[in-house]
């Protein structure tokens, strides 16, 4: 069965809390080199049916509206 | 004369009985809604509550957007039904692209919960008539994910057309430009982080500056 991978990431310019959470987290348990970090979310997407065109612009359409909100976050969509 | 308000129930909505409670006290008719129910049962406005819809699943308010009632509340709204959206009640009317910008995890990442002191800084919307521009207010914040976020551009707009509606007296969250509230263009929808519904008795809230909302949507409505 075709798989369909979303990756939905924070724009840039928003501010990732999470993510500097996790930088804070990393310095104290000895990883010194981390810089920066930057979470998102990762959608792995059973497809019904064949891989096609179609089917991938379904998704992308399922994408910017339901699993990313395009006020704040951008995504990338690829077949896996 | 009287007026009806809907409150909507999502799975996982908190504060809908406080909503219809703070609805009551200030002279209106609360009538519950259903987020399965795709009817609005003719009521003269609609409150969204707060809480976490669908367990805040995907983003908060990203699914309940989708709640068969969203497809009669966002076209009504559109044209002019009054729609108060409170803390998840706002994040929806974001996610609905009714509201512009979106919330996002607190700047500090602690959920907080306290009484927040506010400025209002708009009395021209349906819900703030009650309430003097400049008037500071208390009422209590308890939100994780409330930080007010919109481009640059979005934020000069709802300042320069008198859009933000309330700001917060020390930004609690990391909100752009210290904005609790906001208004649509109409001035009939309007989204806030704190809660009213919670400071409308001195016995159970902090103060009783948030029973002005549900006075103001009264006398808009009345004197419609």
């Amino acid at each position: 069965m075709a798989r369909v991978v979303v990756e939905v990431m924070l724009k840039p310019e928003i501010l990732d809390p999470q993510g500097q959470a996790i930088v804070g987290a990393a310095h104290r348990l000895g990883f010194p080199h981390v810089g920066a970090v930057r979470q998102g979310k990762r959608f792995e997407i059973e497809l019904d049916g064949e891989p096609d065109e179609a089917r991938l612009a379904e998704i992308r359409r399922m994408a910017e509206t339901l699993l990313a909100n395009p006020v704040i976050e951008d995504f990338e969509l690829r077949f896996d | 004369m009287t007026a009806r308000v809907g409150v909507v129930t999502f799975p996982g909505s908190l504060d809908d009985r406080d909503t219809a409670r703070a609805v009551r006290l200030a002279g209106s008719e609360p009538v519950a809604l259903w987020h399965g129910d795709p009817d609005l049962h003719g009521v003269d406005a609609v409150v969204l509550p707060g809480g976490f819809s669908y367990g805040d699943y995907l983003r908060g308010g990203a699914i309940a957007r989708f709640a068969p009632i969203m497809d009669e509340l966002v076209p009504a709204a559109r044209a002019g039904l009054p729609v108060l959206g409170i803390c998840n009640g706002f994040q929806v009317l974001c996610e609905s692209h009714l509201l512009p910008g979106a919330l996002t995890r607190n700047a500090g990442l602690h959920f907080v919960c306290r009484p927040q002191t506010l400025r209002v800084e708009s009395e021209d919307t349906y819900w703030t008539g009650d309430y003097a521009a400049g008037q500071e207010i208390v009422l209590p914040i308890k939100h994780g994910e409330g930080r007010y976020v919109a481009d640059p551009v979005t934020v000069a707009g709802l300042e320069a057309d008198g859009r933000v509606v309330l700001r917060y007296v020390g930004n609690p969250n990391g909100s752009a430009g210290d904005i609790a509230a906001v208004a649509n263009e109409a001035g009939n929808v309007v989204g806030l982080m704190p809660h009213p519904e919670h400071a409308t008795d001195p016995i159970t809230g902090p103060s009783t500056d948030g029973l002005p909302f549900f006075t103001s949507i009264l006398s808009r409505l009345v004197a419609a």
